[in-house]
C-alpha cells in the first residue's frame, strides 16, 4: 500500500507520530529486562506515553492526508520504506548507556519541538503537543539524571557512555535537516524552524554533558534518510516484528 | 429525561478503571456536558496522559451510561486542550486518594508554586518522604519513600 500525499503537513505530522512510535516500541523491547525494576517501569512508562502522542499525531494524519486511514492502518499495514521516522529512533537498544543516550538525544529534541508547537497554527497539533510537553519534560528528567550519574560514575559507565555518544551522534545532525517539507510547513506557520530547535538541543545537551564529564564527539559521517523512507538495517528487523501478529491474522482486535 | 447537570452527575460517578476509588469527576475528566434543542448529547472528557489506557474504557462507560439516561443521540469527544492538570482534581478526590493509601497531588498556588513543600507519607503521616522512583505502577505515579515508618507508597504526581 503506497500512498502518495500532497500535503505537507500530513507528510509532517507522520513524521512526528513515527518518531514517537519507532521509539515506543524499541524503549518497550526493555519490558522485563531493564537492569532494575524501577528502570523497566520507568522505560516502559515513557513508551506509553509515546505511543499515546503517536496515536494522537496519526489521528491528526489521517484528518490531514485524507484517505482516512486508522492508527493500525498507519502502523501495521505500511512497509519499512513508507515509514518516515529518523534514523536516530530506531537504533537497537544496545546495553543501557546506548539506550539512555538516546533517550537524552530524543527526548531534548522532542520537549523543544512539543514547545515549539505548542504555538502551531494547527490547532489540533497544537492541542497534542500542550499534553505531550509535560510528558516529555519527565523523559528528558529521566535521561538527564542516568546521564549524570553514568557519565560522573566508574570507569566502566563512563566508557559504556563515550561509546553510545560516538555510536549515536552521527545521526542527530538529521533531526535538524531543512527540506521541502520542513520549509512549507513553517511558512504555514504549522511547524518550528529546525535551526533554532538545534541552538536548543545543542545549548541543553553540552550543559549535561559537561556536568556529567563527557562531551560531544565530532563526527563528519552524516547519515540521513530516515524522512524519505531509507532505513537501517535494524529497522527492517524491528517492523517485521511489531507487524506481525496483525499480518498473520488479519482485523485481529483486543 | 434529565439536564445537564443530572447527566454531569451521573457520569460524573462513574469510577475511574485504574483507581476505582476515585470517580472520574473527582478527577476533572469531564470537561462539559452540551444537550442541543434534538436532544442529542455531547460529552468532553479529557486525557490524564496521552497514553492512558484507562480513556477508552472511560469513553465507553460515559457513553453506556448517558444512553441508560434515555437519550439515543450521544456523542463522547476526547478533547485534549486545555491539557488536563491534577489542579482539577476535587477536594474530595485528594482525600479518597490519601485513605486509599496513596499520596495525593500537592495543590497549587495561581502563581503555579506548590503550596507545601514535602509529600505526607499516607501512612503515618510524616514529612520525612523522598522519591525513589519518577515512575510509578500507572503513568499518574511516582513511588516514594517514608524515613520514618518506613513504608513505600506511592505518590499522584503533580503535573
Amino acid at each position: 500500500m503506497t500512498i502518495v500525499v500532497a500535503d505537507a503537513a500530513a507528510v509532517y505530522t507522520m513524521r512526528l507520530a513515527d518518531d514517537c512510535l519507532v521509539l515506543s516500541h524499541r524503549l518497550a523491547q526493555w519490558s522485563s529486562l531493564a537492569p532494575t525494576l524501577e528502570d523497566d517501569i520507568a522505560l516502559t512508562n515513557i513508551a506509553l506515553d509515546l505511543l499515546g502522542q503517536a496515536r494522537a499525531m496519526y489521528a491528526r494524519t489521517a484528518e490531514l492526508d485524507g484517505t482516512g486511514r486508522s492508527e493500525d492502518d498507519y502502523v501495521f499495514l505500511r512497509d519499512e520504506r513508507e515509514f518516515v521516522n529518523c534514523l536516530l529512533v530506531e537504533q537497537e537498544n544496545g546495553d543501557f548507556a546506548m539506550t539512555i543516550v538516546r533517550q537524552l538525544l530524543c527526548s531534548t529534541f522532542q520537549l523543544a519541538q512539543w514547545q515549539a508547537l505548542e504555538s502551531s497554527t494547527d490547532e489540533q497539533v497544537a492541542a497534542i503537543a500542550s499534553k505531550a510537553v509535560k510528558e516529555s519534560t519527565y523523559h528528558r528528567d529521566h535521561a538527564t539524571d542516568w546521564t549524570l550519574r553514568l557519565g560522573d560514575g566508574t570507569d566502566e559507565s563512563h566508557g559504556r557512555m563515550e561509546a553510545a555518544l560516538t555510536a549515536l551522534c552521527p545521526y542527530t545532525t538529521e533531526l535538524f535537516e531543512v527540506d521541502d517539507v520542513t520549509r512549507d510547513v513553517g511558512a504555514r506557520g504549522i511547524a518550528p524552524d529546525p535551526a533554532i530547535l538545534g541552538l536548543e538541543w545543542e545549548a541543553y545537551i553540552d550543559t549535561v554533558l559537561r556536568t556529567a564529564t563527557l562531551q560531544r564527539p565530532e563526527s563528519t559521517w552524516t547519515p540521513t534518510g530516515g524522512r524519505r523512507g531509507l532505513h537501517t538495517e535494524p529497522f527492517g528487523y524491528m517492523v517485521a516484528e511489531m507487524q506481525h501478529l496483525h499480518r498473520s491474522h488479519p482485523g485481529l482486535a483486543w | 429525561m434529565t439536564g445537564v447537570d443530572e447527566i454531569r452527575r451521573i457520569a460524573g460517578e462513574i469510577p475511574d478503571p485504574e483507581l476505582p476509588a476515585l470517580t472520574i469527576a473527582d478527577l476533572g475528566i469531564i470537561r462539559e456536558v452540551r444537550i442541543d434543542a434534538a436532544g442529542a448529547v455531547e460529552v468532553d472528557i479529557t486525557p490524564t496522559y496521552s497514553g492512558c489506557p484507562a480513556l477508552e474504557v472511560i469513553r465507553d462507560e460515559v457513553e453506556r451510561c448517558v444512553r441508560d439516561q434515555g437519550y439515543s443521540h450521544v456523542a463522547v469527544r476526547v478533547v485534549l486542550s486545555p491539557a488536563w492538570t491534577t489542579d482539577w482534581m476535587t477536594e474530595a478526590g485528594r482525600h479518597k486518594l490519601q485513605e486509599y493509601g496513596i499520596a495525593p497531588p500537592r495543590a497549587r498556588g495561581a502563581d503555579m508554586r506548590l503550596l507545601q513543600l514535602s509529600v505526607v507519607c499516607p501512612t503515618c503521616g510524616s514529612a520525612h518522604t523522598s522519591e525513589v522512583a519518577h515512575f510509578g505502577a500507572t503513568q499518574c505515579q511516582a513511588v516514594r519513600t517514608c524515613a520514618d515508618c518506613r513504608e513505600t507508597f506511592p505518590h499522584f504526581k503533580e503535573h
